[in-house]
C-alpha cells in the first residue's frame, strides 16, 4: 500500500503544477500591486504595480510554509529517534531536513527576487525571510553534522534538529513586528486573500504540499530500502551464503 | 545498601555504529570471582562490549541483565557497582591523587573520608610524596597506581578493564595481573580486553574470543600463555 | 537535592582547576578583550554610530570568547577521559550537565566582566549607567549559551572535526539569545526601558525552555 504513496502524491503534484501555472497566468489579474498604507492588494495600474513579478507569491509562500512544516516534522521525529532509537524515525527526519533545505533555498530565492521587485533590494531584514534565513542555516548545519561528525552523527543532529524546532517560536518573537512584508490578505489571513487570487493560491499550496510529500516519502522509502538491502547482505555473509 | 553484582546475562547484544556492525547476536554469561579474558583483534568490538557492559553505551538489540542477590541491579545502584580502569588514568591532571580520590569519594558516597582514601593509596602504594602533586606530573606507573586507587576505593563488584597494561614493563603488567587476581578472588567479576596474554596467562579462568563483532570462542578453564597463544590464533583471524 | 549536590561538587572540581591554572580564563579574556579593541579600530569613530555597534561588540566578543573557552572547557574532560569517569558515576548524569553548564557560565561571565569595561573605556560608552540591568543580562546570557554550549560540546566530545562543528551547531540556535542580549543592552544605552524589560523577559524565558530541553536530552546526546 504505502508503495503507492510517492507515486500517488507525485500525480497529483503534477496534476496541480498544471492547475496553478494555468490559474496564475490566465485567472489572477496582472495589476495587482501592495498598498502599503492599508496593506492591501489592490488593483492599480500604472508605475505602482507589480505585474509578473506578483506571480512569485504563488511559489514562495508554499515553499515557505512548508520549510516550517518540515522543521516541525524533523523536530518531533528527531525526538522519537532519540527516545527509541530506531532509525526508521531518523531517515524521516533527514528526510525532511534534506527535502527542508531545497525548499528553503527556493523560499529565500523566491523572496529575494521578490524583494528586488517590490523594493530594490536583493535583500531585506523582515520578518519571514529573516525566520527563514535562519531555520535554513539550521538545517544545512544539521547536514554538516551528519556528513562530518561520524558515528555520532546522527544523535547530535537529531539533539540539533529538537532544539531548532523549540527555537521556532523564539525566532519568530525576535524578528519583530512592523515590516513591508505583504500579507496573504490584510490581516495577513489567508481567508482576506482578495478572492480571485485565492484558486490560485489554493492550488499552489496543495501542488507544493505534494510536491513535499514525494520528495520526502521518496528519500525515506529509499534510506528503507538500502537498509533492508544491507540487511540482507549481513544475513548472507553471516550464513555463508555469499563470500 | 549495596547490592553487589554477581551475575551479568548478555543475551544477544547487538550494536551498529552507521553502518557497519560492531557487535552481532553476543551472548555471554559473567559470575561472581572469575576474570574473564576478552580477545580479539582491534575493531573486532570488544571495546564496544565493554563500552555496554558499563552502561555508556546502549546497544541496538538484545539485552544485559546485571544480577545481585536475586534481584536485577539498574540505574544509580548499578553503575555504584561498576569500576572502569583504561589506558588513560580517568584522572584530572590538574587536581593532586588526594584530590580526585575525594572527588571520586564524594560521587560514590563513600565512607570512611580521608583514611579510606589513604588505605587505598597506600594498598597501591603510590609514594607519599607524591600524594600532593598534580597528577600531571606523574609517570605512566605512577597514573596505572592512581587509576587502580580509584578503581579499589569504589569496591566495585564488577571491574572493567580495556588494555591496562599497554605503556607498562613486564614487572609492573604481571604485578598489575597479581592485582586483577586479587580481585577476582575477593568475589569481584573480572572483564578484561587485552592483546597482552602473559599478562593474564594463568589468571583467567574464562576466555572469550570476538572476530568482526561475534562471538567465536568461549570457554572456561585454565590457561596458560601458550594454550592462549593458540587459542587465539585459531579463533581470532 | 542529590542531584543538585553532585552537580555543585563537579562544578567546584572544575573551577578549582581552573584557579589552578587560570589558563581558559585568561585566554578567554585576554581574546575577548582583544576583540573589544580590533572593533574600536575597525568601526568609525563617530559617536552616534559607536553608540549603535557597541552592543553588537559586547555580545559577538562574548560569543567568540565563549566558545573557544567551551571547547578547552570540555578538552579537559577529554584527555584522561575524565567524561566517562563522570558518567559512570552513580549520579544522576543531569548532575554531569549541571555542573559542567555551571562552570561555563560562570567563565563567559568572567569574559564579559572583562570586555565590558574595556569597552566603556575605549569607547566612551555609558554601559554601567544601569548596572542591575546590565548584570542581569549578562547572568542569563551567560547561562543560556553555558546550557546549549554544553549540551552540544558533551556530545562532540569524542568527534574529530568537533573544533569547527561546534559553532556549526552553536551559532544559529544561539542567535535569539544574541539578539535579545544585545537589544537589551541597546535599550539600556538609550534608555528605553519596555524594550529592556521585554528582551530581558525574552532573555529568561529563552533560559527556562532551554534548561528543560537540555535536560531531557543531554543523556541521549552523550550516550552512544
Amino acid at each position: 500500500m504505502t508503495r503507492y504513496l510517492a507515486p500517488l502524491f507525485a500525480f497529483l503534484g503534477a496534476i496541480g503544477l498544471a492547475c496553478t501555472c494555468w490559474l496564475i497566468f490566465t485567472d489572477t489579474p496582472l495589476q495587482y500591486s501592495w498598498q502599503p498604507n492599508n496593506r492591501h492588494w489592490v488593483l492599480a495600474t500604472g508605475s505602482g504595480s507589480l505585474f509578473f513579478n506578483q506571480k512569485i507569491f504563488f511559489w514562495h509562500v508554499p515553499h515557505a510554509i512548508m520549510l516550517f512544516i518540515a522543521v516541525g516534522v524533523a523536530g518531533v521525529s528527531s525526538i522519537g529517534f532519540l527516545w527509541k532509537r530506531n532509525p526508521k524515525w531518523d531517515d524521516v527526519a533527514l528526510a525532511s531536513v534534506s527535502v527542508a533545505v531545497a525548499f528553503g533555498a527556493v523560499t529565500l530565492i523566491t523572496g529575494s527576487i521578490w524583494a528586488k521587485a517590490a523594493w530594490g533590494h536583493w535583500w531585506i531584514w523582515e520578518k519571514r525571510l529573516t525566520m527563514s534565513l535562519l531555520l535554513w542555516l539550521t538545517l544545512v548545519g544539521y547536514l554538516l553534522v551528519r556528513r562530518y561528525a561520524g558515528a555520532s552523527g546522527e544523535r547530535i543532529a537529531a539533539g540539533m534538529a529538537v532544539f531548532a524546532m523549540i527555537g521556532v517560536p523564539f525566532i519568530y518573537a525576535m524578528v519583530g513586528a512592523g515590516d513591508n512584508h505583504p500579507q496573504a490578505g490584510s490581516e495577513g489571513n489567508v481567508a482576506t486573500l482578495n478572492s480571485d487570487m485565492r484558486p490560485a493560491f489554493w492550488s499552489s499550496m496543495v501542488t507544493f504540499l505534494c510536491w513535499f510529500l514525494t520528495l520526502t516519502i521518496t528519500r525515506v522509502q529509499s534510506a528503507r530500502m538500502e537498509r533492508e538491502v544491507r540487511e540482507l547482505r549481513e544475513k548472507g555473509l553471516d550464513t555463508g551464503v555469499l563470500e | 545498601m549495596t547490592s553487589r553484582i554477581d551475575r551479568v546475562e548478555i543475551s544477544k547484544v547487538a550494536k551498529r555504529y552507521g553502518t557497519e556492525r560492531a557487535l552481532v547476536n553476543v551472548s555471554l554469561e559473567l559470575r561472581a570471582g572469575s576474570m574473564c579474558a576478552l580477545l580479539g583483534h582491534n575493531g573486532a568490538g570488544k571495546t564496544t562490549l565493554l563500552g555496554i557492559l558499563s552502561t555508556l553505551v546502549r546497544q541496538n538489540d538484545g539485552k544485559v541483565r546485571y544480577v545481585g542477590g536475586g534481584t536485577e541491579v539498574e540505574g544509580d545502584a548499578l553503575r555504584r557497582e561498576i569500576g572502569l580502569l583504561a589506558h588513560s588514568s580517568l584522572c584530572y591532571a590538574e587536581l593532586t591523587a588526594r584530590e580526585n580520590l575525594e572527588l571520586v569519594a564524594g560521587l560514590y558516597s563513600i565512607e570512611g573520608g580521608t583514611s579510606a582514601i589513604e588505605a587505598v593509596l597506600d594498598r597501591v602504594g603510590l609514594d607519599a610524596r607524591a600524594r600532593d602533586r598534580l597528577a600531571r606530573t606523574y609517570s605512566r606507573g605512577m597514573l596505572q597506581r592512581l587509576s587502580l586507587a580509584r578503581a579499589l576505593l569504589t569496591r566495585p563488584s564488577l571491574v572493567l578493564l580495556d588494555e591496562p597494561f599497554t605503556g607498562l614493563d613486564r614487572g609492573g603488567a604481571l604485578a598489575f595481573g597479581a592485582e586483577l587476581a586479587a580481585l577476582r578472588d575477593g568475589g569481584a567479576i573480572v572483564v578484561v580486553v587485552t592483546h597482552d596474554l602473559e599478562a593474564i596467562a594463568g589468571r583467567t579462568d574464562h576466555v572469550a574470543i570476538l572476530r568482526q563483532g561475534k562471538l567465536v570462542f568461549e570457554e572456561r578453564g585454565t590457561y596458560d600463555y601458550e594454550q592462549l597463544k593458540d587459542i587465539y590464533h585459531r579463533h581470532a583471524n | 537535592m542529590s542531584t543538585l549536590s553532585h552537580a555543585a561538587r563537579i562544578a567546584w572540581k572544575d573551577l578549582r582547576i581552573e584557579l589552578r591554572s587560570r589558563e581558559i580564563f585568561y585566554t578567554m579574556a585576554f581574546f575577548g578583550g582583544l576583540l573589544a579593541v580590533v572593533y574600536s579600530f575597525v568601526f568609525p569613530s563617530n559617536a552616534d554610530m559607536i553608540k549603535i555597534a557597541v552592543p553588537g561588540m559586547l555580545w559577538v566578543s562574548i560569543a567568540f570568547a565563549g566558545t573557544i573557552g567551551l571547547s578547552r572547557a570540555f578538552d579537559r574532560e577529554r584527555e584522561n577521559d575524565t567524561m566517562r569517569a563522570l558518567l559512570l558515576a552513580p549520579i544522576p548524569r543531569l548532575s554531569v550537565f549541571l555542573g559542567k553548564a555551571c562552570s561555563i557560565a560562570v567563565l563567559v561571565l568572567g569574559v564579559a566582566v572583562v570586555v565590558t569595561p574595556m569597552l566603556w573605556l575605549l569607547l566612551d560608552v555609558h554601559l554601567f549607567d544601569d548596572p542591575g540591568v546590565l548584570i542581569l543580562s549578562l547572568v542569563l546570557g551567560s547561562i543560556g549559551f553555558a546550557l546549549v554550549g554544553s549540551v552540544f560540546s558533551a556530545a562532540l566530545i569524542k568527534v574529530r572535526s568537533r573544533d569547527v562543528l561546534l559553532p556549526v551547531i552553536l551559532y544559529p540556535l544561539l542567535i535569539p539569545l544574541f539578539v535579545a542580549g544585545t537589544s537589551v543592552t541597546a535599550g539600556m544605552l538609550a534608555g528605553n526601558q519596555p524594550k529592556v524589560w521585554y528582551w530581558m523577559g525574552f532573555l529568561g524565558v529563552y533560559d527556562a525552555v532551554f534548561l528543560v530541553v537540555s535536560l531531557w536530552i543531554f543523556e541521549s546526546l552523550v550516550i552512544e
